[in-house]
């Protein structure tokens, strides 16, 4: 019973927030708006059984991908006002597809109904007695371990992808040429003073860096060196 | 298992199937509301594959609900890098204004 009222709140939270998130005027409330929505479908899953999955949503996808949107957003200094052109323009076209795609769907499966042999097929049978998470990994490390092994190459790939498309090579930035730190020679860039006995050592008497020679033309110490001393 | 009939949770999911789609006809110009559309509608195809996988007792469903998350993951960080990029040559999102690489 409780379960039941558990199940038609967080629905109802979770389609009014999914609503909210493809008509909120400011993208930074449609994100958030996700993140609740992704929270009310992890109640739902919790309800269906999947706790495993349910976990694995808030924490991939409310720490992760969401809060990667967030960043986005902020990040982009966007207009936003003008990308809602036309928003009323396509509201008409959009909500009758919309309510006529919907009125299909819930036609062919608001009734649907599990063939009586079907137990018989099934992969892997859920055990009541034994957790979600354990069973998960039974079955996830042993039968769809080259699914897994892919799954794994699609993340790698897709962070070798964002990184290449994101990274440029700036030309302000301060690039460390290893070569040249190698290659750096004490006397190349420290002069030695003698410093006379007894009589203290005075403010410019010590070893110090060659001011002089550095800020000489030279083609080992161009904008982008090593930018230790200057 | 399921605390509701399994229609109940169909409906949910087609429901938000559907908003994801609404969503991507009304904010035809912004990308960003067009990707956080597509992350509703794979929202909505883990939730079917959830309230099967519970109402037939097969866990193989929520297996599958998985490798939809990591793919959903994956593109969801290539396509935000791609809007960055792209705003950066642009200085907009506007979708409409993709049409640079036309030959």
């Amino acid at each position: 019973m409780i379960a039941t009222l558990a199940f038609y709140l967080f629905a109802g939270i979770l389609l009014v927030s999914a609503a909210m998130v493809v008509s909120a005027r400011n993208p930074v409330h449609a994100v958030l708006f996700l993140i609740l929505s992704f929270f009310n479908a992890a109640a739902l899953f919790l309800l269906a059984g999947a706790e495993f999955l349910a976990m694995i949503l808030v924490i991939v996808y409310v720490g992760a991908v969401a809060v990667l949107f967030l960043f986005v957003v902020m990040m982009l200094d966007i207009n936003f006002t003008q990308l809602r052109e036309g928003f009323q323009r396509y509201l008409p076209v959009g909500a009758t597809i919309g309510v006529v795609l919907l009125a299909e769907l819930v036609i062919v499966f608001g009734g649907w109904r599990i063939a009586p042999g079907s137990d018989a097929h099934r992969f892997a049978p859920i055990d009541v007695a034994v957790e979600n998470t354990r069973q998960i990994g039974n079955i996830l490390y042993t039968d769809y371990i080259l699914l897994f092994q892919a799954s794994g190459l699609i993340l790698l790939v897709a962070m070798i992808g964002a990184i290449v498309l994101t990274l440029r090579d700036r030309k302000t930035s301060l690039h460390q040429v290893i070569s040249k730190q190698v290659n750096r020679m004490p006397a190349d860039t420290l002069v030695m003073v003698d410093v006379v006995r007894g009589g203290g050592v005075p403010a410019d008497h010590y070893l110090r860096p060659k001011v002089e020679e550095v800020a000489a033309p030279d083609a080992a110490h161009d904008s982008h060196g090593h930018g230790g001393h200057h | 298992m399921l605390p509701v009939p399994l229609g109940h949770y169909l409906t949910v999911s087609a429901i938000l199937l559907v908003l994801g789609i609404f969503g991507i006809f009304l904010n035809r110009k912004n990308i960003i509301v067009i990707l956080m559309s597509v992350e509703l509608i794979l929202l909505a195809v883990n939730l079917n594959l959830v309230a099967f996988s519970a109402a037939l007792g097969d866990l193989a469903g929520q297996i599958m609900a998985m490798f939809v998350l990591t793919v959903a993951a994956a593109e969801a960080s290539i396509g935000l890098a791609i809007v960055v990029v792209y705003f950066r040559n642009r200085g907009s999102i506007e979708v409409e204004d993709v049409n640079m690489m036309k030959g």
